[in-house]
């Protein structure tokens, strides 16, 4: 049964990889067009809207496929089963967590997973920043090809968001909000009105 | 545990808020879970947040549904683990499956694609001011600093799995942790 297949297959994907969304990438390709969902090129499309829309993006994902291949039960069956191995696995460590927490060598372990964790996020930090900055990969092979690969556009809305965030300390949804606003702004609109700003976007 | 019963439709609402306005995965949710459930709710502090983000991080499974569903147990118990997960889901999991097709086909058009552009602008703006904060609020000795450093470069500068730093780290806070005490016992 088809849904039932969806749900397997969810799990696994949601079992098998540590790390996040872009861990799953491999493993969501593989799977879904081993089991005939989809194209090896159409997945890299559903991959691409999977990171536009909000929520998870292996939620997405899995939703997306979903209601592909089953409509809004197939759509619930392959949410589901990505979502219950974290679901699972986390309350059997939370519980475990309270329990413990002032266990010895559990202080410990956590005294070395925090600057880890931070050091991850920071790392993401970087190369989020990295891949926003230069959407068609950086070029090194001299100054004028390095410097017409930046997006100024993006490094300039970050500025001014961050400016922003400083003096009114915006709820994270006004951030969002107000970007994608910028974005509209300074990517569409402006070169609309300004002849020759359209060249500078990469 | 208490179980804070007042707080579970306030919980869900706060992670379907969340599941709506996060993109861009389980790192772009930080910024929420501190706004909202750190400085707003005082439900739980920084230091526990990140906790709790660390072994998300490390343990199979979506880190969004990981982190949502720690941060529920941990305000809730069951009851608001899985409300916290359902939150977190359900806003996606609505969109998509009703608007799977129309999303599918404005997805190329070039004015969306634009405004996205920007939001992965301020997500950064966003993750930066988290990594700050907590950064501010965790210790400042050698070891965490030596550690931070090297799962930073471990993650930047090779492609391997997260888990292996993680348990490196998790190994080593044990390891520096059992020799201060053994220090300490010698002392006395």
């Amino acid at each position: 049964m088809e849904l039932l297949t969806l749900f397997w297959v969810f799990f696994k994907i949601g079992l098998f990889t540590v790390g996040g969304g872009y861990a799953m990438i491999p493993l969501i390709q593989t799977e879904t067009v081993a089991c005939g969902w989809t194209t090896a090129t159409e997945v890299v499309d559903f991959i691409a809207v999977s990171e536009s829309t909000p929520g998870p993006f292996a939620v997405n994902m899995a939703t997306f496929l979903g209601t592909k291949v089953g409509g809004v039960p197939g759509a619930i069956c392959a949410t589901v089963g990505v979502v219950l191995p974290s679901f699972l696995i986390i309350l059997l460590i939370a519980r475990f967590f309270k329990s413990f927490q002032n266990n010895r060598y559990v202080m410990g372990g956590m005294r070395g997973l925090r600057p880890a964790a931070l050091g991850l996020l920071s790392a993401a930090l970087i190369s989020i920043a990295l891949k926003n900055f230069f959407p068609a990969g950086a070029d090194f092979s001299g100054f004028s090809a390095f410097f017409s690969h930046i997006d100024y556009i993006s490094i300039g809305i970050c500025i001014i968001i961050y400016l922003l965030h400083q003096k009114f300390k915006m709820h994270p949804i006004l951030v969002v909000a107000l970007s994608a606003s910028f974005g509209l702004i300074f990517y569409w609109l402006l070169p609309m009105l300004i002849p020759g700003m359209a060249a500078w976007i990469v | 545990m208490r179980l804070f019963k007042r707080n579970i439709p306030q919980l869900f609402l706060v992670f379907f808020k969340i599941g709506l306005f996060t993109f861009g995965g389980g790192y772009a949710m930080i910024p929420f879970i501190q706004r909202e459930i750190v400085e707003n709710k005082q439900w739980i502090t920084d230091e526990e947040m990140l906790d709790m983000f660390a072994i998300a991080e490390s343990t199979p499974g979506v880190v969004a549904v990981n982190t949502a569903t720690f941060v529920g147990y941990r305000i809730a118990g069951f009851w608001g683990s899985l409300v916290a997960t359902i939150g977190v889901v359900l806003p996606a999991f609505i969109v998509i499956s009703l608007l799977s097709p129309i999303i599918l086909l404005y997805q190329n058009n070039l004015i969306v694609a634009y405004a996205f552009r920007g939001i992965r602008a301020g997500v950064v703006v966003l993750i930066f001011s988290a990594a700050r904060k907590l950064f501010k609020k965790s210790p400042k000795d050698l070891f965490s600093y030596l550690i931070m450093a090297v799962a930073f470069c471990y993650c930047l500068f090779t492609s391997w799995s997260t888990i292996y730093v993680l348990l490196i780290a998790l190994a080593s806070g044990l390891i520096v942790t059992c020799v201060s005490t053994l220090q300490e016992r010698r002392r006395r």
